[in-house]
């Protein structure tokens, strides 16, 4: 899918804002989110050409948008990320009359996404899922009992259990505006607090547990849990599960699965969105709007194990996916999921600078 | 042409090279402005190949008409290059690291705004450099950087001399083989060659299975995400510049030097240590350099194989740009790092210039 070709890049260099023929879309989205048959279907129903680019992380996302004069059409940005690029004005806002698939839409969670961008005004849901901690079940039960449920942020979060299963690996994502919620959920804290003594509070909590750490990454853990170089990661709920296949189609045993701690987990929202600057804003209008027809968004949760929030699509969706608690979780755990925080440019630094002590000890 | 004697000077050029100038500057207009239709890749290569050669023969066209000698158009391209990829971006970098930090885009305040009154304001200030002073983090990264940028230039050389002295001694059909086998690996993108790495350091990696196999070990080592795999990582990866200058110098070293201590009565070791070694600090100097100067910026290979607490000022730069979002305290840290390597090199060079007319 990566068409990052040396060719692009000196094309970038002679021209930075090459004026697009008709008749193209240039989508930037997060590496295997979407199908090649989705975007196939596309192309052939419109006889648009579609260009895919892909990221990792929303920090690449996001340096690309501010500096401006991407080129991009469709991006796919993460609601807390999203909040803040749409201050910078770094996207414009969606023409209503153009997306009549939106009626598709699930009310509630275009309302809990709506929370970043009132009126969801910039964007629309293309997928969700939660943070919460994927694990070995059989190396954690060896260490922890067979009885030993995985439920609890406890299992990272208190020194004494996480010392118990340190030395076969633990794996924190690399950032904290997920970690640091987790820890004040942990802590019965209100985990989108602001105030600088529970974020003090939490960041001392990670800090106590640092020793059992083996790294902070947010994407090495997928194939870590998967071949048992790890066995207990927080990670986002559609990367545990590819783990989770990974390790089952290689077959050696790597028994790997996913749970939503009761104390509450984040919930988040990666959005569809169109740049402000987007050279071909009405094509991607059309491209969101195709996104958001049921059977074409039920075949790409099918491959990509996430939740979309496609009420019309779910019926589509494989029984496998949708009866499954964690992905789709039910009213009970949904009530104790948490939408994340985005915080101001002082509390960023501060975060960042908090985080560099619990990752370094400096 | 028919009467060359009264055309001034200016216009002895080829008609034709005039003619050629003007087509390409004319395509390239034509593909600026759209009246060509081509793909966006090629025409984007296409533009920069024509603006290129307009460049070259607008270059030709003012040496003669100031008749300056063509040959100093032979320098002007990799000053030209030096600018364009060095100097310009350096500016820019200097230029946003006084700015202040806004949500914006750019995410900086603009280098002047115009006053309510129309006058012109200026916003600049050295607040993110004496950011970098009021934390003792950013001085730890650099020294941090510093040592684990010196232990593996040490590590590299301890490998790295024996090979290349080894390589120049060998006689010629083995020497060019062992020459290759050095180049080699840059066959092969670095970073999938720091990722191999992860497959023999990892827990069910190559290196365990053989020591538990040979029932050395009966736990598998932690070796990845240690500070010993960044080291092994750094080495390996730098080697070859390290082996190349050092060969390239004591391939030169004259034999008869060391024929004649060995005729006087000298150890091989003490001819080594009072020749051979001498004689190539050069090669030393220069592969050093090459090992060291990469190695203090390095990011990638820390974040592949190395642990939660390896500090290094690329991970700091990468916080500073992406997590903080702050691109002024980031360009503040790269210039200061610039400024930290940069010095000590032309410090370095001064004293050898000094000491080559000797």
């Amino acid at each position: 899918m990566k068409r990052t070709t040396l060719a692009a890049a000196i094309a970038c260099l002679a021209a930075p804002a090459p004026a697009l023929a008709e008749g193209e879309l240039h989508l930037y989205i997060w590496s295997d989110y979407i199908t090649d048959a989705a975007i196939e279907r596309f192309a052939e129903e419109t006889g648009i050409t579609v260009s895919v680019d892909v990221y990792d992380s929303n920090e690449t996302l996001e340096a690309r948008m501010l500096a401006g004069g991407s080129g991009y059409d469709v991006v796919v940005p993460t609601t807390d990320f999203m909040q803040r690029q749409i201050a910078a004005g770094v996207y414009q806002p969606l023409d209503r009359e153009q997306l009549g698939n939106l009626e598709h839409m699930d009310e509630g969670l275009m309302a809990r996404a709506a929370t970043f961008d009132p009126g969801n005004e910039h964007g629309t849901v293309y997928m969700w899922g939660t943070t919460g901690i994927g694990y070995n079940i059989d190396m954690v039960a060896e260490r922890l009992g067979e009885d030993y449920e995985v439920n609890s942020w406890e299992l990272l979060f208190d020194p004494e259990i996480a010392a118990q299963v340190a030395d076969c690996g633990i794996s924190m994502l690399d950032a904290p505006t997920e970690m640091i919620p987790a820890a004040l959920a942990y802590l019965g804290l209100d985990p989108q607090s602001h105030s600088d003594e529970d974020l003090e509070v939490a960041g001392e909590l990670l800090a106590s547990v640092r020793e059992h750490v083996r790294y902070y990454h947010s994407s090495q853990y997928i194939g870590d849990l998967a071949n048992g170089e790890v066995c207990v990661s927080v990670g986002w709920s559609g990367d545990v599960f590819q783990a989770a296949a990974r390790a089952e189609e290689a077959d050696r045993g790597v028994n790997v699965w996913y749970a939503i701690p009761e104390e509450g987990a984040m919930v988040w929202f990666d959005m569809l969105a169109i740049p402000s600057d987007a050279p071909n804003a009405e094509n991607a209008h059309l491209f969101i709007n195709y996104l958001m027809e049921p059977d074409v968004i039920a075949e790409v949760t099918n491959y990509v194990w996430y939740a979309n929030a496609n009420r019309s699509s779910w019926p589509m969706v494989d029984a496998e996916i949708t009866a499954d608690p964690a992905i789709f979780p039910p009213q009970e755990v949904m009530d104790r999921l948490f939408t994340g925080v985005t915080y101001t440019s002082r509390e960023d630094r501060a975060l960042t600078r908090m985080w560099t002590r619990v990752r370094t000890g400096q | 042409m028919s009467a060359p004697d009264a055309v001034p000077s200016a216009s002895h050029a080829p008609l034709y090279r005039r003619l050629f100038l003007i087509a390409v500057v004319a395509l390239a207009l034509a593909l600026r402005f759209d009246l060509l239709t081509l793909e966006a890749q090629t025409a984007g290569t296409l533009t920069l190949i024509l603006w290129t050669t307009a460049l070259a023969l607008i270059a030709l066209e003012a040496s003669d008409a100031l008749g300056i000698s063509r040959r100093w158009l032979v320098i002007a391209l990799p000053m030209l290059w030096l600018f364009v990829f060095f100097l310009v971006p350096f500016l820019v970098l200097g230029r946003i690291s006084i700015a202040e930090s806004m949500i914006a885009r750019p995410p900086y305040s603009p280098l002047w705004e115009r006053g309510s009154d129309g006058s012109l304001e200026i916003i600049a200030s050295l607040d993110n450099y004496r950011f970098l002073l009021s934390d003792a983090l950013y001085r730890n990264a650099y020294l941090s950087s510093f040592r684990v940028a010196a232990i593996s230039t040490i590590f590299a050389l301890l490998i790295g001399y024996p090979l290349a002295y080894y390589i120049a001694r060998a006689p010629e059909p083995r020497r060019s083989i062992l020459l290759l086998l050095v180049i080699l690996p840059f066959w092969t993108s670095f970073l999938l060659r720091v990722y191999a790495w992860i497959g023999f350091l990892r827990r069910d990696g190559v290196i365990n299975n053989i020591l538990t196999w040979a029932g050395v070990i009966d736990e598998p080592l932690v070796m990845m995400q240690t500070d010993l795999a960044v080291y092994i990582g750094i080495v390996y990866t730098y080697l070859p510049f390290m082996i190349l200058p050092l060969y390239a110098n004591l391939v030169k070293l004259d034999g008869a030097l060391l024929e004649a201590a060995g005729d006087l009565g000298a150890s091989p070791m003490v001819t080594f240590l009072t020749i051979t070694l001498p004689l190539s600090l050069p090669g030393i100097v220069a592969g050093s350099m090459l090992v060291f100067i990469p190695a203090i910026g390095e990011y990638v290979i820390p974040a592949l194989l190395g642990g939660p607490d390896t500090l290094m000022i690329g991970r700091v730069l990468w916080d500073e740009f992406f997590a903080s979002r702050d691109w002024p305290v980031a360009s503040a840290v790269a210039i200061v790092m610039l400024v930290l390597v940069v010095l000590p090199i032309m410090w370095l060079q001064s004293v050898q210039n000094r000491e080559v007319p000797k």
